[in-house]
């Protein structure tokens, strides 16, 4: 169950995150503790009392979504959507959200964004390594997280799988990597994820998370 | 587009940044933590800290380093030295280590690769592989050798045929320093970089050499290295990473 921030205030940017087994999350927690604020880490859907929702992991597809079901995130998240929660999704925190990965034969996603979630190709680009990691540019559509961010902006990727929206309202950046044009940011009303790790993106990730802090959907 | 990485290596003994100069031994040059926090702030793309002294005296990395590393940096970073097997891999990543260095070990003990990448992903395990010149052999058919111990003990096999089988295993990543070049400051191993970097699918740093800008120019063009790392450059040398980035950029290398 949603409480709702009925006290305003401090509540409204208490930042949760989803520990839901999939990775560390110190660096994470760190970014924002160096925003001024201190995050809570949930590991039980239960031990959410409202405030924003930071939904990040690294990992495959099927353990993740496995531990995202076993600790209650899947109904947190859907009734946060609902509820106009601003929602934050990071590398794989974001392929789950999509209906479902080719990872791992084929695993189910969160289904809140009607999609795939595919890997890259070498056959497109044969010199192309995977994963695709390192810094690469966003090219951006017009969204209040990318406020005081430039097109062609870098930030820091590393995964091996990028997601297909079905819907192209829902891109809300691109990136090019391995003869594709993928999108590396998603979203719609109070949700928004990202590919790349904006918590190792330098002064350009820190604003995009300060953004987050302050983004009222 | 994927930009070409700048990376600073920050040898740490005892909990300073030191720099072999020849001759004379180790010179001090500072704190890890506060020199990385200057050289992010200049621009380098990534960091690695290598506890020096970690291995010989049978510890881990500097966890209370690597953790005040984490804090202070919105970069990625590496730590190497000391890591024994995959307990040692775990707590540097929850000290905050974006990826761990493996060298030593992982010729002694291939297993860790795949035990590190199986726990925690590929994306944090980095090969750390020193590879010398050698007469071409039978058993070295790259005329390049693994070698440990900072060059001294050859390993009798070959670094490209290594490099191959350390990613089958599940190395993420290769920092590949070449022995010959690495403190002469007369450029990288462009053709030992070239050879691993084309034989791998996975992003290969050069290390080792780097005297002038235009050494990593060339070793990020015709050496097909993904990164290129730096130490006394910017330690020592005077050049900084905002310089050595624009220089990048002048010749037209995609960097950020």
């Amino acid at each position: 169950m949603l409480t709702p921030s009925t006290d305003g205030g401090l509540l409204l940017f208490m930042i949760n995150i989803l520990d839901y087994g999939a990775g560390n999350l110190t660096s994470v927690r760190l970014a924002f503790e160096r925003l001024g604020t201190t995050p809570r880490i949930l590991t039980e859907a239960s031990q959410y009392q409202g405030g924003r929702i930071l939904f990040p992991g690294v990992g495959s597809a099927a353990s993740g979504m496995a531990g995202v079901k076993a600790r209650g995130f899947d109904r947190l998240l859907q009734d946060a959507i609902k509820a106009s929660t601003p929602v934050l999704g990071i590398c794989l925190g974001m392929q789950l959200l999509l209906s479902s990965s080719e990872e791992d034969g084929h695993t189910e996603g969160l289904n809140l964004i009607p999609g795939v979630c595919k890997r890259f190709d070498r056959a497109k680009e044969p010199t192309a390594k995977i994963p695709h990691m390192g810094w690469n540019t966003l090219q951006l559509n017009h969204h209040p997280l990318f406020d005081g961010l430039q097109q062609n902006d870098a930030v820091y990727f590393v995964h091996s799988y990028f997601v297909m929206p079905n819907n192209a309202e829902h891109t809300l950046a691109t990136t090019q990597y391995c003869g594709e044009t993928f999108t590396s940011a998603i979203g719609y009303r109070n949700l928004c994820a990202m590919q790349f790790h904006p918590e190792r993106s330098g002064a350009v990730g820190a604003r995009l998370l300060e953004n987050f802090l302050h983004w009222n959907p | 587009m994927l930009l070409k990485r700048l990376i600073v290596c920050l040898d740490v003994r005892n909990g300073r940044v030191t720099k072999g100069v020849r001759f004379k031994g180790n010179v001090d040059v500072g704190d890890p933590v506060e020199m990385a926090k200057a050289y992010c702030e200049n621009g380098v793309d990534e960091l690695v800290f290598y506890d020096i002294t970690a291995s010989a005296e049978n510890r881990p990395c500097d966890l209370a380093m690597v953790a005040r590393a984490a804090q202070a940096l919105s970069i990625p970073f590496t730590v190497g030295g000391g890591i024994r097997g995959v307990d040692d891999m775990r707590a540097a990543l929850l000290a905050g280590a974006d990826k761990v260095s493996l060298n030593s070990l992982a010729v002694l003990h291939p297993e860790i690769l795949t035990e590190g990448a199986k726990a925690f992903g590929r994306q944090c395990v980095v090969l750390g592989m020193d590879a010398k010149r050698v007469e071409v052999s039978e058993t070295i058919p790259s005329g390049y050798e693994v070698v440990v111990r900072g060059g001294r003990q050859p390993m009798g096999r070959d670094a490209v045929k290594w490099a191959k089988e350390a990613v089958e295993r599940g190395a993420g990543e290769i920092c590949l320093n070449a022995i010959d070049t690495d403190g002469v400051r007369e450029g990288y191993e462009l053709n030992l970089t070239q050879l691993v970097s084309e034989t791998v699918d996975v992003p290969v740093i050069a290390s080792g050499g780097a005297g002038t800008p235009q050494h990593l120019i060339d070793v990020l063009t015709t050496g097909k290295a993904d990164a290129a790392l730096v130490a006394s450059m910017v330690h020592t040398m005077g050049y900084t990473c905002a310089g050595i980035k624009a220089a990048l950029r002048e010749a037209n290398i995609p960097v950020r």
